[in-house]
């Protein structure tokens, strides 16, 4: 996209958004109410989104990445954590929940859930619109437009609910009522994960196709791996509610630093059946985010940990090869007292 | 007298022939699965590929009549040579566990919550064989060590939700294999699962089934799990089979414009950079199929014979078969 944005306040090398120690624990209460534990969901993490960029955010169940989407959407509050739009901080003295919710959109998994059965496509769409105060006139005829860039004709689909659409037509009105508030960036949570895979192709080029005529950016987040490699300019590996490893996709998919983002490529199907995977990468499950692992939370499922790992979690740290390759182990750290500290960093 | 699971004099473990189900409720009469017909080898492994309501589902519980009673299943089913459409509900009791058992994609709803796995394994062996609780006891610990489940003895003891998913899935394999059958259904066994653990538990399919020469079949709509398990595959599109054939043939070269389609829209580690290509509209409804062919309305290759003569599953070379008036073997790129 090449003209200057109107809504872009801090130029094109501040990020849109950076985030900084956001946290989030759910308590768990027994019996009698009172909380017996916390459910650890993201646990002090941190990371930008520059303007322009799909950053695609990957992980097993319960990793946090649904909760980081719904923390940076302020749909649940963080129990810590900071969020800068576009250089202005949001909250006291910044830039307002209200203002960051209309720059940041969300498209959900279930395009039938997601939306109001009593809601026509038109209707739906239209309701953000009149809720920032647009006549409904306006709205209206703004909806109808939108139908219309992602691909559902008005006349058409306007005046359809809910269970008079295909999975994939709904999705496209999820994504319609996403971007019709004009926002910066569109958050993707498994938003093509539900879909038939000829239908998903279909969204997945709507998605890149809007991408470039809006100027916005996505925060693209599956467990699919080839659709995120497809997709992604930058990738964020979770796991257990910390970021493991951060970095530009050909170096994250070709040069993966870190022992769980190396099994978690290496579990993909081959798509090949003479080329079969011989032996499961990992055994056993993700642990349970109530009593997560001490120091690295990877270490009961890691075939290198050491006691080192046990002991202090490791910071994520950036590459000595490539700043913008980020990752949180012991071994690709010098000096961290793993016996083959440094060693992966010399092996790439 | 428990029922007979050897296969037949010619190996065949499951034969169906022109299987059509429809369902039926008062005020709709659908078509799901129209004219499907297959064989199974003993020990062979077939895997029905296709997106949601294309019939591999219906397909596959046909051959349990693990159906709704609104399901009306027309054409001939055998399971180790029982005529399973014909079958009285004793009998299908007989059949369902030590002929064909089942493995589920939502093991959390398969199990019953309020018992152990322990119980639940033991209890049915003893209804199925007669054998003392204590001795199915044993054997429960025996399958839970045979499906890899890390503290058998422990896990016994364990509540379905006291299990992590993966776990899960293994118990459910576990209660499937408890009666030895000679046909496993597995329908979706890892679509809930994480990927590290999606791989974990295909292989474990993977290795049983050849340890014990179980014939499978898988249902799935994922590509990359019938390349990891399938012998054989089974394209299916609007209730019917649309290609059939070895899965490393079908997938190098696929025939029938839809599985063509199915390969470029499905994203590879090498789409990346690339536009993807993917298959205008979507799948057909079911209570309006069109008259030729299901996938017509979607194929750039079609022609007007192909609206007006519904192409019936033909043979175009050894194992292989393609419904379609125009076949492709020109492969899947284009």
């Amino acid at each position: 996209m090449t003209g200057a944005d109107p809504r872009d306040r801090g130029g094109p090398q501040q990020p849109l958004l950076i985030v900084d120690g956001l946290k989030k624990y759910f308590p768990l209460r027994n019996a009698l109410g009172t909380v017996s534990a916390h459910v650890q969901a993201v646990d002090g993490i941190g990371f930008s989104i520059a303007k322009g960029e799909t950053l695609g955010v990957v992980g097993e169940s319960g990793c946090g990445k649904s909760t980081t989407a719904r923390l940076l959407m302020q749909l649940i509050e963080p129990d810590a954590g900071s969020f800068v739009l576009d250089g202005d901080p949001v909250g006291r003295g910044g830039v307002t929940v209200r203002e960051l919710r209309r720059q940041v959109q969300m498209v959900f998994q279930d395009s039938y859930a997601s939306l109001n059965p009593r809601h026509t496509a038109a209707q739906e769409i239209a309701f953000g619109l009149r809720v920032i105060g647009k006549d409904t006139a306006t709205a209206e005829a703004e909806a109808r437009q939108t139908l219309r860039m992602v691909g559902l004709d008005p006349d058409l689909y306007a005046g359809r609910y809910p269970h008079e659409m295909s999975g994939g037509q709904r999705q496209r009105v999820n994504i319609a009522r996403g971007i019709a508030l004009n926002p910066r960036l569109l958050i993707l949570d498994e938003a093509v994960s539900a879909l038939d895979k000829s239908v998903q192709a279909q969204v997945l080029n709507l998605l890149d196709d809007l991408k470039q005529r809006l100027n916005l950016t996505y925060l693209f987040i599956s467990h699919d791996l080839n659709v995120v490699h497809y997709v992604s300019d930058r990738v964020l590996v979770m796991y257990l509610g910390k970021i493991v490893e951060v970095g530009p996709v050909d170096r994250i998919w070709r040069e993966a630093a870190h022992p769980y983002t190396r099994a978690l490529f290496s579990s993909r199907l081959s798509m090949n059946p003479a080329l079969r995977v011989a032996a499961p990468p990992l055994s056993g499950d993700p642990p349970n985010p109530v009593r997560p692992p001490s120091g690295c939370r990877f270490r009961t499922r890691c075939t290198l940990a050491e006691d080192v790992c046990a002991a202090s979690e490791p910071a994520l740290i950036p590459s000595p090869l490539d700043a913008a390759h980020a990752v949180a182990c012991h071994i690709a750290r010098a000096g961290s007292g793993h016996s083959l500290a440094g060693a992966l960093a010399n092996a790439a | 007298m428990p029922l007979d699971a050897t296969p037949a004099r010619n190996g065949t473990i499951a034969e169906v022939n022109d299987l059509s189900v429809r369902f039926v409720t008062r005020d709709r009469d659908v078509l799901v699965v129209d004219g499907v017909s297959f064989t199974l080898a003993a020990g062979e492994v077939l895997c029905l590929l296709g997106e949601s309501g294309s019939g591999k589902t219906v397909t596959m519980r046909s051959l349990l009549r693990l159906l709704p009673p609104s399901a009306r299943i027309g054409g001939r089913i055998d399971v180790a040579g029982h005529d399973v459409t014909a079958m009285s509900d004793r009998q299908l009791e007989r059949l369902r566990g030590p002929v064909a058992a089942m493995v589920f994609q939502e093991p959390m709803t398969a199990f019953d919550p309020v018992f152990t796995i322990g119980t639940q394994i033991a209890e049915t062996i003893v209804s199925h064989e007669g054998i003392s609780y204590r001795a199915a006891r044993a054997r429960a610990l025996e399958l839970l060590e045979l499906v890899q489940i890390p503290s058998a003895a422990r896990r016994l003891d364990a509540y379905p939700h006291e299990l992590s998913g993966g776990l899960r899935q293994r118990a459910m394999i576990a209660l499937a294999l408890s009666c030895r059958p000679a046909l496993l259904l597995a329908d979706e066994p890892t679509t809930a699962l994480d990927a590290t653990v999606q791989i974990q538990i295909l292989l474990l399919l993977r290795q049983l089934q050849r340890d014990l020469g179980m014939a499978t079949i898988f249902v799935t709509h994922d590509i990359g799990v019938a390349c990891e398990v399938a012998d054989r595959v089974a394209v299916m599109y609007g209730g019917r089979f649309v290609e059939t054939g070895p899965i490393d043939q079908v997938i190098a070269q696929p025939a029938h414009p839809y599985t063509v389609g199915l390969l470029n829209s499905t994203v590879h580690e090498i789409s990346r950079g690339a536009p993807l290509v993917p298959i205008p509209g979507g799948p057909p409804d079911l209570a309006d199929m069109p008259p030729g062919c299901s996938f017509a309305p979607r194929c750039s290759a079609k022609s007007t014979r192909c609206d007006e003569i519904r192409p019936v599953l033909a043979p175009i070379s050894a194992g292989r078969a393609v419904a379609c008036h125009h076949p492709t073997l020109a492969g899947a790129k284009p």
